[in-house]
């Protein structure tokens, strides 16, 4: 169970105070598959990252299963479970896949199950467990490596923001593929994803729209789907890169 | 290895994975003196009369044999200047394993000053190891200043991994290399210093004739007050091809100056050089800690995972 408590996070921007996010209540139970949307600029990014502690908010607490974390650092967040996929993923000079995934689940991981986190998120894992994590992959290969961790860490709450973003269209049917199985998976993790993307917002249990730092409307997909729906904030991917199938 | 102490048993392992004597040819040596020695009917290795040092000669056609010549010193104020010269045959393949390690706990300063020297023969692949360490908590410092020169005859290849992570105070280190036709040079050095650390890293590199190649990357790291000055420098005679790289990280107070260069003396030489000089990114650290890494732990990950 997360909650914010009345969570306010400000920043100075050109010599003016801006809210970035400004007074967020929010509880999501356990087990939940919440996708967050709204507009650029809406504070999803930031709201992800005060609830992993990458910032600290001005004002307000963070509760997680039923303990107060607002003063509580990123690893020790991180060991009570909340993981974070970043919107672009990290790139280390010598640390190879194996090495991040070892890391990730915090043990000697053998090869053959970093091997099962790889073949989880589409990877050929021969291909992949030696290389290194730097420029030499992709942005679409980045992301699953990436989200691989995060299945690593088994971790209660995933955050994943914008997991779509830079990523080729073959990528992104895959990702559906993954989050579609972490969704009906029976574990009591919760998934918060930040997305606009239609086809992630349509398996979510819930739907939460930030706008101007605030939580402007939350509920079911069927009752918030039909509302913004070719809005930008539920965006479709482009039928001609689906392959001419504009209702897929 | 029995005329060894704890003390010059773990400079061994630190700096030629050493927990045995080595297969092969080898010339072991500890405070100024060769304290083992072995040759095989390919490689012969022959003390010097003039200077302190040893030839190393290998047979025309020697493949898959190595010969170990490390170094360790654990008496505090010995200074030494060895002269070690590798004569490699034609068409070998063989791997060289030096290095220095010194643990110097008293208060004079230890010094080991290598000079090294590679002829290698035609078509011959040499693969060649070389790590330093130091250890020892006494105020002497632990200096080390290596000179390699290898001159590379036609079709030959060398590979230089030279390696220097912990606990030398001062270091010049001096590598020159002249390659003739077909030639082609590998340099991967890792480098990091801590505390008031000084380290040079001087590299010329000559492509003297066609068809030649180098390929010389650095990766260092320089921590707390420490200083390096990484000087890369390929000179191109003929149609070649030369690549330099100087990859740092820097810390604390930590000071890095990278001079690459590179000098064309022909229209069809083809030299690159790259040089980054950066702090760890914050986000690679935050990345780390959000696997629930401390931030300490996440700085040494990114460190050794860059100089792996």
């Amino acid at each position: 169970m997360l909650e914010l408590k009345n969570v306010s996070f400000g920043a100075e921007s050109d010599g003016k105070h801006k809210e970035i996010i400004d007074g967020v209540d929010l509880s999501i139970p356990d087990n939940r598959f919440i996708v967050i949307t709204g507009p650029n600029g809406g504070g999803k990014s930031t709201l992800a990252k005060l609830i992993a502690g990458i910032e600290n908010p001005t004002e307000g607490r963070i509760i997680f299963d039923g303990e107060d974390i607002t003063e509580k650092s990123i690893t020790e967040r991180a060991k009570m479970g909340i993981g974070f996929a970043f919107q672009q993923p990290v790139r280390f000079k010598g640390i190879t896949v194996l090495d991040l995934l070892r890391m990730a689940e915090g043990r000697n991981l053998s090869v053959s199950e970093a091997c099962s986190y790889l073949s989880e998120v589409g990877l050929c894992a021969k291909d992949y467990i030696g290389r290194e994590v730097n420029s030499s992959l992709s942005g679409g290969e980045l992301k699953r490596i990436e989200i691989a961790t995060i299945l690593a860490r088994n971790v209660k709450l995933a955050l994943f923001d914008e997991p779509e973003a830079g990523i080729d269209l073959w990528s992104f049917k895959n990702l559906i593929r993954i989050f579609e199985k972490m969704r009906n998976s029976d574990s009591a993790r919760t998934v918060i994803v930040i997305s606009h993307q239609e086809r992630i917002l349509s398996i979510a249990d819930e739907i939460i729209v930030l706008a101007d730092g605030k939580l402007v409307k939350r509920g079911t997909k069927d009752e918030i789907l039909p509302e913004i729906i070719g809005s930008g904030y539920a965006m479709s991917v482009c039928p001609r890169m689906e392959g001419g199938d504009a209702n897929e | 290895m029995n005329k060894l102490d704890a003390v010059q048993m773990r400079l061994m392992r630190e700096i030629a994975d050493l927990h045995d004597v080595p297969e092969g040819a080898y010339n072991l040596r500890a405070n100024g003196e060769s304290v083992g020695r072995n040759t095989t009917a390919s490689i012969d290795i022959i003390s010097k009369t003039d200077v302190s040092g040893i030839d190393i000669k290998i047979k025309d056609n020697t493949v898959k044999e190595s010969v170990h010549i490390p170094v360790v010193l654990s008496e505090s104020g010995l200074k030494e200047t060895v002269y070690n010269d590798f004569y490699v045959g034609e068409n070998c393949d063989v791997l060289i394993v030096a290095g220095c390690g010194i643990d110097n706990c008293g208060k004079q300063d230890s010094q080991h000053d290598g000079v090294h020297r590679f002829f290698i023969g035609k078509n011959s692949k040499v693969r060649y190891v070389e790590k330093h360490y130091g250890s020892g908590d006494g105020d002497g410092k632990r200096i080390l200043n290596p000179v390699t020169e290898a001159y590379l005859e036609e079709g030959s290849t060398m590979e230089m991994e030279m390696v220097q992570i912990k606990g030398v105070d001062s270091t010049r280190r001096t590598t020159v290399a002249e390659l003739r036709k077909d030639a082609k040079l590998i340099v991967r050095e890792r480098l990091m210093t801590h505390g008031v650390q000084n380290a040079e890293s001087i590299y010329k590199v000559t492509l003297a004739e066609d068809g030649s190649s180098a390929d010389v990357v650095s990766r260092s790291v320089a921590r707390d007050n420490s200083f390096q000055k990484l000087d890369l420098c390929v000179i191109g005679d003929a149609e070649c091809s030369g690549h330099t790289e100087c990859d740092s990280i820097i810390m604390d107070n930590g000071r890095i100056l990278a001079v690459p260069s590179l000098e064309a003396n022909s229209v069809d030489a083809q030299l690159v050089h790259e040089a980054a000089i950066g702090k760890i990114a914050g986000e690679q650290l935050i990345k780390l800690m959000t696997l629930g890494l401390t931030e300490q732990e996440a700085e040494e990950q990114i460190i050794n995972g860059f100089l792996k």
